[in-house]
């Protein structure tokens, strides 16, 4: 089988006679015994193969006579490999030699090993002669003239690209050739992206200039719009010289890309050449580099008390200790309380308060930070408040992922109601999603002491953004029907919403989820990309204002009057705005069609959680809840765990798969063989501190796994709605 | 010197190593490498600014690296390279539309993009992607035939049913694409009467091709295909049996 894969690669015009004996369908099937063994050696070769040799050619029925030409070709080139290998191993450089390997290579431009080779005849030659500038020119120059005719032979060859570059490297030989042969290979093919990488490394050798370079961009769009390689490198370019703004402003730069993209996009509405880079133009428009706090719990001039609130500092009472949570628009390192973040507060026991980020284990980055004030509860403090003071920014230090730093600072201020914890009749009783709820009081101010909804990202020099958005939603509204007219309309009316001030009465959030679903009619190849879009688009809405959002909030008596919040039956397949709800303790997500809990990390109060009748595949898909430390009861019942082979979650969660995270506990060292079957249930449940949860009508419920279960998580009380014994 | 060549007498090259390894996986026979010597080999291809090179000539590609990490964790070496190096400087490679080239600067490709998210989803590093972006980019490859092709306006090709399909899987983005449309297109691709299964319909058959089809109906489920692992292309439980038991 070695032999197989190995011929393939060497002896092109071979690969129609491999007789590989496959057999339709029935192969397929074979597979499943066979351990994939003939196509995982085929796959090993993929990153070695050259697209001149395995594309395009037509099926045709086989020839006897063309077998024996073929034979004959392949025997000639034998031959030919055999001598030039010997001259290879024995250092040859002689003249015959090296001529040898230009024949070898000109027939089959992927020899990697000729090229190698005529690189050490190179050196060899160089180091013997290095003060006959006119031999070694002429040597170098020789080695071009092969690289071209390799590449007229196939003009993707990645060996005949290096061996030119490797010789430019030498710097003996002229430059000013290469931009003419490059605007030559830009004639045959306008998308190799060899031959724009190429163009890179001679741009960077002569130190051509970005402006040059950019026009060199424009000259290829408008002569033909449909060269996504141009758009591409436009961006690359552009994005360089605003991020330097001297004479290229955003302001002034970016109404002027929209122009140009324009044709790209209306002249042909089914080449996407332009859409992603429209894309790009829009995220500069809205988005800014500088990281912001989007949200933090608890919010500004909010009130911890067990009167009118929630009893927030009740349902933490197990702890002694209530989370505060800051949520950042991007990811950011550095937010600690030794120098970024200042807590003030009478609350004693809070000197050294350590503020983690929600994220990976190993990594510093996070939007989402929290961090526990402790109050000690013991003190004889019944009724006594307490102001806390959070300031972030005072000092530099908060940077984004990208490196920006942190520059605005923020403060707010909260007030604790310390109340003498009774204890509490052990919250033992089976927690309900049915019963014992009341509805929310529109008209009480609690929610706006609980959280700011309508504050919006309004940026200082907003003017021209809020213009180029105006402008593109006119020209869009006038398209007719498209694909990506009405994505794109969607899509600047969502930021427009993001930029606005008056957010909330601007924006008609009915005509984006319209424009969604008439997408997910028009383009239904890609109807779960709109559905998740719809999603995004439906919380956003239903979270934009207190009317909007009260109407999905209850009180549950029986956890101490808990906020709960019910988004459950909306066609949900995504989660999103979350930064808006991390007030709630009890989430009702259940017959919706999430596949997973992305998002959910930051809402750290949350201590009941209902994932029933949704389309979760995998515990991996429920890894961020890991971070929920309050979470208490979980029901993830009638979903699909353990029905499908293919887990879509099983690089994005923390894993063992990363060689380092593989720990076991003393409970993972007494059950190997289970814990290697569901180590994705393992690592999610042995994080959390359940005491209810639900896992029937899933596939991988059962006798085996309940007891799996039980072993993992002791503390767990409700199983499935049964009680368990002790 | 711990490498190998892709036949007898050639010269070393990391390609052919990640195959020699990823084959001897496959059998459970990789106690027959001199471990050692094989990491020392692709650990020292390393440069300073964590990008690979193929061979000691530096030609330096993001395939580079995801075939240096892949070796290396299949090898249980991962600890001789900077991991972190290496994520850094697949993370310059990350381009405006979300997507990755084979170089900074370079243009977004499929083969590219799966390149670096398989490297990225090896190392535990995909909060790097941009997996809503990068989603949208790859399920647009989906033409209307139902296969997918390997950047914009190119024609589909089944080996993008590997390349597009396990990066989608690997960034949880695969329900974005029209599962059936491309598991008809793939089947279109069989020669029916000598078997095999070629780049688009009615071309010539090759082993390449075949693979991509067959592993790329395998990550869409197809009844009686084993799963295969999007980041390693190597079947699930070859995986498991290497990193999961110590």
């Amino acid at each position: 089988m070695l032999t197989l894969v190995y011929s393939t690669s060497s002896l092109p015009g071979r690969q129609s006679n491999l007789s590989l004996s496959l057999s339709r369908i029935s192969l397929l099937r074979d597979l499943a015994d066979q351990k994939f063994e003939s196509h995982t050696l085929a796959y090993l070769t993929f990153v070695s193969y050259h697209r001149g040799n395995m594309h395009g050619r037509p099926r045709k029925a086989y020839k006897p006579e063309e077998e024996a030409a073929s034979a004959a070709k392949a025997a000639k080139l034998r031959s030919l490999q055999n001598q030039f290998m010997s001259n290879h191993h024995a250092k040859i450089y002689t003249k015959e030699a090296i001529d040898l390997s230009t024949k070898l290579l000109e027939i089959n431009p992927e020899a990697y090993t000729a090229w190698n080779y005529r690189k050490l005849a190179v050196e060899d030659t160089l180091s013997r002669e290095e003060s006959n500038q006119d031999l070694v020119k002429s040597v170098l120059d020789e080695e071009l003239k092969v690289v071209e005719s390799a590449l007229r032979q196939n003009f993707k060859s990645y060996g005949a690209w290096h061996h030119r570059k490797w010789v430019l490297s030498k710097g003996h030989s002229s430059v000013g050739n290469e931009l003419r042969l490059l605007d030559k290979f830009q004639t045959l093919d306008s998308r190799n992206f060899h031959a724009w990488n190429y163009r890179r490394f001679v741009v960077e050798l002569t130190n051509r200039s970005k402006e040059d370079e950019l026009k060199y961009t424009e000259d290829m769009i408008s002569k033909d719009f449909s060269n996504y390689s141009a758009w591409h490198n436009r961006s690359v370019l552009l994005s360089s010289l605003l991020a330097k703004a001297e004479g290229f402003m955003p302001n002034e730069k970016i109404p002027d890309e929209y122009q140009l993209v324009h044709d790209a996009i209306f002249t042909d509405e089914d080449d996407q050449s332009g859409w992603f880079y429209h894309l790009w133009l829009l995220d500069q428009t809205v988005n800014v580099e500088t990281p912001l706090l989007t949200s933090s719990w608890p919010s500004h001039a909010g009130c911890l008390n067990d009167s009118s609130s929630s009893k927030l500092t009740t349902s933490c009472s197990e702890s002694g200790s209530f989370p505060l949570i800051l949520y950042f628009n991007q990811a950011v390192g550095g937010v600690s309380s030794s120098s970024t973040v200042t807590i003030d507060t009478e609350l004693k026991g809070n000197e050294d308060v350590v503020w983690e980020p929600v994220s990976k284990k190993n990594s510093h980055v996070s939007c989402v930070w929290v961090a526990r004030l402790k109050y000690i509860s013991s003190e004889p403090c019944f009724g006594k408040e307490y102001k806390v003071k959070v300031k972030i920014g005072n000092s530099p230090g908060i940077v984004s992922s990208r490196g920006c730093n942190f520059s605005a600072s923020y403060e707010f201020v909260f007030t604790a109601h310390v109340h003498d914890t009774v204890e509490e009749s052990s919250q033992e009783g089976i927690v309900s999603w049915t019963d014992g709820f009341d509805i929310w009081d529109a008209e009480s101010k609690d929610l706006n002491a609980l959280a700011t909804l309508d504050r919006s990202n309004a940026q200082m020099d907003s003017k021209w953004r809020q213009e180029a958005i105006a402008e593109e939603i006119d020209l869009f509204r006038e398209l007719p029907d498209s694909k990506i007219g009405k994505l794109t309309l969607a899509r600047l009316l969502m930021a427009k919403a993001m930029i606005s001030d008056d957010a909330v009465k601007g924006v008609h959030y009915n005509e984006i989820l319209e424009l969604y679903k008439d997408l997910m009619a028009l383009d239904s190849s890609h109807y779960q990309y709109y559905k998740d879009v719809h999603s995004v688009a439906l919380l956003r809405k239903v979270t934009s204002s207190t009317e909007d959002l009260s109407g999905h909030l209850f009180r549950c008596r029986n956890m101490n009057n808990s906020v709960c919040l019910r988004l459950n039956n909306l066609s949900l397949s995504r989660i999103a705005s979350v930064e808006k709800l991390l007030f709630v303790q009890m989430l009702d997500l259940s017959h919706n069609e999430l596949h997973s809990t992305e998002g959910l990390e930051g809402m750290q109060l949350l201590s009941c959680l209902n994932l029933s009748h949704n389309r979760i595949r995998s515990f991996s898909a429920l890894d961020s809840l890991r971070h929920l430390k309050q979470l208490r009861v979980l029901d993830v019942s009638h979903n699909h765990i353990g029905e499908h082979s293919v887990d879509t979650t099983r690089y994005l969660c923390s894993s063992p798969l990363f060689n380092s995270e593989w720990t076991r506990d003393e409970v993972g060292r007494q059950m190997p063989t289970l814990v290697t079957k569901y180590w994705d249930a393992y690592f999610v449940l042995r994080d959390l501190n359940l005491k209810q949860l639900d896992i029937t009508g899933n596939v991988i419920a059962g006798d085996v796994f309940s007891s799996f279960v039980l072993r993992v998580v002791p503390k767990l009380v409700w199983l499935d709605g049964k009680k368990l014994e002790i | 010197m711990g490498g190998f060549a892709g036949n007898t007498g050639h010269d070393p090259h990391v390609l052919y190593t990640l195959s020699a390894v990823q084959i001897l996986a496959l059998f459970d026979k990789l106690d027959i490498l001199d471990v050692g010597k094989v990491s020392s080999y692709v650990a020292g291809l390393q440069n300073e600014d964590g990008s690979f090179s193929g061979d000691m000539w530096g030609e330096v590609d993001t395939r580079f690296s995801y075939i240096a990490i892949c070796c290396l964790s299949i090898l249980k070496c991962l600890d001789k390279i900077s991991v972190e190096k290496a994520v850094d400087y697949i993370v310059s490679c990350k381009n405006l539309d979300g997507g990755f080239g084979c170089t900074p600067g370079a243009e977004s490709h499929a083969g590219q993009i799966f390149c670096c998210v398989g490297a990225l989803a090896i190392t535990g590093s995909l909060h790097h992607v941009d997996k809503d972006l990068l989603g949208w980019w790859l399920c647009e490859r989906q033409v209307k035939s139902g296969g997918l092709n390997g950047r914009p306006e190119k024609l589909p090709d089944v080996c993008y049913s590997w390349w597009v399909l396990s990066s989608l899987i690997m960034i949880d983005r695969v329900h974005w694409i029209d599962k059936a449309k491309l598991v008809k297109f793939i089947l279109d691709c069989q020669d029916l009467e000598n078997g095999g299964i070629s780049d688009r319909p009615d071309d010539a058959v090759d082993i390449f091709h075949t693979y991509f089809g067959v592993a790329g109906l395998s990550l869409l489920e197809y009844p009686g295909v084993k799963a295969i692992d999007p980041a390693y292309a190597l079947p699930v439980d070859v995986i498991n049996r290497i990193l999961l038991t110590k």
